[in-house]
């Protein structure tokens, strides 16, 4: 992948092209697929509707056409997702000051939802709201902006003085960065970087919607029922890239039914779109039966076992290697559905992300990939650790994978010598609830998709202490893992990736090893995306970013 | 009158040698003869589930065995095998093989589905018991004292069984479940484990106790008022004697009609709770568990579901019709046109 430095300006004419090619793809007021209801499922909601505070895949994918950044993923097919195309910008802005200094020039007669227009403060104040929500990314993604530390410090109290300076009247936000930050864009175009009204209030909103400026808003939102998109009435096409107008009308968005249930009502055409993988018992059945109606994609994404480091027996990493080495990385994939949509691994960063290098320590015989567990090696580690007998708590979620895969844990758990239990509670809290240290959650089952298409979106995020707050449900790395050396290792891979990606890369392949033989967690296979649609559904688009882009489906 | 002629054993409701009709009217219905000879067989075979486990089936029914393999008809099969079919995605735990291994197949978790189920009904059972035990115990005792002292004693010990009473079941036992089930029970010196089968027992045994202390208590109240207890109190016989001797004997029947029925609903209520992962915790089989287990199969293996529902339906039907024939068969009114 290029310099970022130097890429810009071949970026901009490329840019434009296929700009004028992707106009196409938004539809026109007078498009036959044009209206119907898209209606969409999911064994229940994922939590807050805040987009500056939800840190879930599900409503990041359901974000994308509700609210806008400044700049924003392209609303393409596969890899072409990952380009980063100017939103409520006019243009990616040029760095000055060495990298530190960005002045983005908003586009103009853009409303919010509810009417107001949207203006330079908004922005300031949404940067400051990040802060100020505790937003999970605001230690990792924005704190080079000056003064975030204070903010990271005293949330409450967050001016950004100095960092995100707007100016009304010419319609300007200047963004000045304590360093130059290679990945300073694609966490502008984060969701959680999301633009809302300066008056939107410094809290967690809930399940209250907050207005955005995409072609949707959130008209209701009921985490056990439903959440229901329409129109933004105040929405008009700036750019198709950034936020194509969507096809449907309205889209329901409805929770509650188990994932069987939802597959049956994909198959009897009562739903267009699940959210949830097909469960493994249906994937037969929807294989034979339903063939042209299954889309199968590549994910930068991992399913993994998170072992808290700060709580026994895990704070031991001879247990932590010893569960590496027991789990049965193929019947894992088997739970998931099989070898064409999981591949075993080992290690954080998975392929297609830069960094990437084949490398498994945990397996009979430790190489480049995963070949079968050594229960062995791993029981004489428990041994050697002393902490045979004690009890531990999995947690997972309730959706039939997740499920599965806590209940396959607890049985390693048990050969190993633990006394081992397991719970699965609600995909609807599980996330925040393994981040709080409060819930004193020993290991736990989740997965992990990217943000954005860089080795510090697994290893600075997941790893770093910044991303570690005790006692808060924004703890991301639920590990707790805080290893002065490795956060040394990080800060130095990202200061060298600003100027020499290529020595970068191989600097995330060292941590990416490294942090595989510390062993926080137990990566267990990189999964594909299997998305089982209605027959009545065309066009559908499968974006390497967030996903079933549902504003470029049609229904009629 | 009795404890002025003959001494204090004179007066049971039911005279020395009375059970023999009882016993007799039982091994005459063919009904009841029947549904014994059933629970009897269910009992035995849940009770050798290691022997069988261990010996016949030669598997371990709480260990995964994902990657496992078995010989059937003297060819190696996988226990979970892939789907070759379409666009060859999926896997499916293997069906009833017939050998001893795997008989009536495989779960998602690739253990031998005719082991748990015999494991399953030794949980199911035994926190049955348990609970009915438990029940009958508290809710005898309670009702007993209720109904014989009156007064303040029996308001007090009413308004907590109405209070009981007043929720639903089901709910009731469901929310001491979802509290429980995380931290476990502890009451002063009285703790049990998350995990422990006692758990479910204690909570589906204190949700039922007001189905047996109200009728026990409604009949107590009569007793107290029947001659032969005026009598004894009147001559000073302390009253755990009474208690004891006059008036538990006397409400006896009504205990043991009500000991099959309410092990049949008891297990009805364990399995639900089971099934809704919060009574028998995985990988503990109970056969509500089973049954949540097989939830994920109906479409591949809906064996897995079914056999713990039959052997649910199978047990429950026993135990309601020896209920109904120990209620017929201790019937004072129908002693009389029998004999």
């Amino acid at each position: 992948m290029p310099s970022f430095f130097q890429a810009r300006p071949l970026a901009a004419l490329t840019l434009a092209l296929v700009c004028a090619a992707a106009q196409a793809a938004s539809p026109a007021a007078n498009d036959p697929h044009r209206g119907g209801t898209l209606r969409l499922l999911a064994g229940s909601g994922a939590g807050t509707i805040d987009p500056q505070v939800n840190y879930t895949l599900q409503f990041a994918n359901l974000f994308q056409s509700v609210y806008d950044g400044l700049l924003a993923f392209k609303k393409a097919p596969g890899t072409a997702a990952f380009t980063i195309v100017p939103d409520l910008a006019e243009a990616i802005p040029q760095p000055e000051n060495g990298g530190k200094r960005y002045v983005f020039k908003l586009r103009s007669g853009i409303q919010f939802s509810n009417g107001r227009p949207l203006t330079a403060e908004d922005v300031a104040a949404s940067f400051r709201r990040i802060f100020k929500v505790s937003s999970p990314t605001s230690g990792t993604f924005y704190n080079r902006i000056v003064g975030a530390p204070a903010c990271i410090k005293t949330p409450a109290t967050c001016t950004l003085a100095g960092g995100v300076v707007a100016d009304v009247k010419a319609g300007t936000v200047t963004f000045n960065l304590l360093e130059a930050d290679s990945e300073f864009f694609d966490k502008i175009a984060f969701p959680h970087a999301s633009i809302l009204p300066a008056d939107t209030p410094a809290k967690d909103v809930g399940v209250a919607p907050v207005p955005g400026t995409g072609p949707y808003q959130i008209a209701s939102y009921d985490p056990k029922k439903l959440l229901k998109l329409t129109r933004n009435p105040h929405f008009r096409l700036w750019s198709a890239d950034a936020q194509p107008d969507g096809y449907a009308d309205v889209i329901d968005y409805s929770f509650g039914l188990s994932d069987e249930d939802q597959t049956t009502a994909i198959a009897n055409g009562q739903a267009d779109w699940k959210f949830d993988p097909v469960p493994a018992d249906r994937l037969p059945e929807v294989s034979q039966k339903y063939p042209q109606q299954l889309h199968i994609s590549p994910l930068t994404a991992m399913y993994y076992i998170a072992m808290n480091t700060r709580l026994a027996p895990f704070d031991n990493p001879k247990v932590r290697q010893a569960v590496n080495l027991a789990i049965d990385r193929n019947a894992l994939v088997k739970i998931y559905g099989g070898s064409r949509l999981a591949t075993p691994t080992c290690q954080v960063l998975p392929p297609g992300i830069a960094g990437h290098e084949p490398y498994c320590p945990w397996t009979k015989n430790p190489g480049k990939t995963w070949t079968a567990p050594d229960l062995e090696r791993a029981r004489q580690l428990v041994k050697a650790s002393g902490t045979a007998g004690m009890k531990v708590l999995v947690n997972s979620n309730d959706v039939a994978v997740e499920k599965q895969i806590g209940i396959y844990l607890q049985s390693v758990l048990k050969d190993l010598g633990y006394d081992a239990t397991v719970k699965a509670i609600s995909s609807n809290i599980q996330f925040n609830y393994i981040q709080n240290t409060q819930n004193q959650v020993q290991i736990s089952v989740t997965t992990w998709f990217q943000d954005y298409p860089a080795p510090a979106d697994f290893l600075n995020v997941l790893f770093s202490c910044a991303s570690f707050r005790a006692g808060s449900d924004s703890s991301i790395n639920i590990s707790g893992l805080c290893d002065q050396g490795l956060e040394a290792d990080l800060q130095r891979a990202l200061a060298t990736g600003i100027t020499d990606p290529k020595a970068a890369a191989a600097q995330w392949a060292a941590i990416d090893r490294k942090v595989t033989d510390v062993a926080p967690v137990a990566v267990m296979f990189n999964p594909k995306r299997l998305d089982f649609v209605s027959k009545r559904l065309g066009n559908y688009t499968f974006g390497a970013q967030f996903y079933f882009i549902y504003a470029l489906a049609w229904v009629k | 009158m009795t404890h002025l002629v003959g001494g204090p054993a004179a007066t049971p409701a039911y005279a020395p040698g009375l059970w023999r009709p009882v016993l007799r009217r039982l091994r005459a219905d063919r009904g009841a003869l029947a549904a014994a000879v059933l629970l009897l067989a269910i009992v035995a075979l849940c009770l050798a589930a290691p022997l069988y486990a261990a010996r016949i089936a030669q598997t371990d029914p709480f260990r995964s065995n994902i990657s496992g393999q078995i010989t059937v008809n003297g060819a190696a099969r996988a226990v979970i095998e892939d789907n070759a079919e379409g666009l060859g995605l999926g896997q499916t735990p293997i069906g009833p093989t017939g050998a001893a291994s795997y008989l009536l197949g495989a779960d998602s978790q690739g253990r031998d589905v005719a082991a748990r189920l015999l494991y399953g009904g030794r949980a199911s059972l035994l926190i049955a018991t348990v609970a009915t035990l438990l029940c009958m115990g508290l809710g005898g005792a309670l009702g007993v004292v209720a109904g014989y002292f009156g007064g303040v004693v029996d308001a007090v010990l009413s308004r907590l069984l109405d209070v009981l009473w007043a929720f639903p079941v089901y709910l009731l036992a469901i929310s001491l479940s979802i509290v429980a089930v995380g931290s476990g029970l502890h009451l002063g010196p009285l703790v049990i484990d998350s995990g422990n089968p006692l758990l479910p027992a204690f909570i589906i045994g204190l949700v039922g106790v007001p189905y047996v202390a109200r009728p026990v208590r409604a009949q107590v109240q009569a007793l107290r008022r029947s001659d032969f207890v005026l009598a004894a109190i009147g001559i000073g016989v302390p009253t755990p004697r009474i208690l004891l001797v006059d008036v538990l004997p006397n409400v006896s029947s009504t205990l043991l009609v009500l000991v099959p029925l309410l092990m049949a609903i008891n297990m009805l209520t364990e399995s639900a709770l089971s099934f809704l992962s919060i009574g028998v915790q995985a990988p503990a089989a109970s056969w509500g568990t089973i049954i949540q287990d097989g939830l994920a199969l109906l479409y591949t293996r809906p064996l897995v579901a079914l056999a713990p529902g039959l052997a649910i339906m199978l047990t429950v039907l026993s135990l309601n019709l020896l209920g109904e024939a120990l209620r017929d068969a201790l019937d004072p009114r129908l002693a009389g046109r029998r004999s």
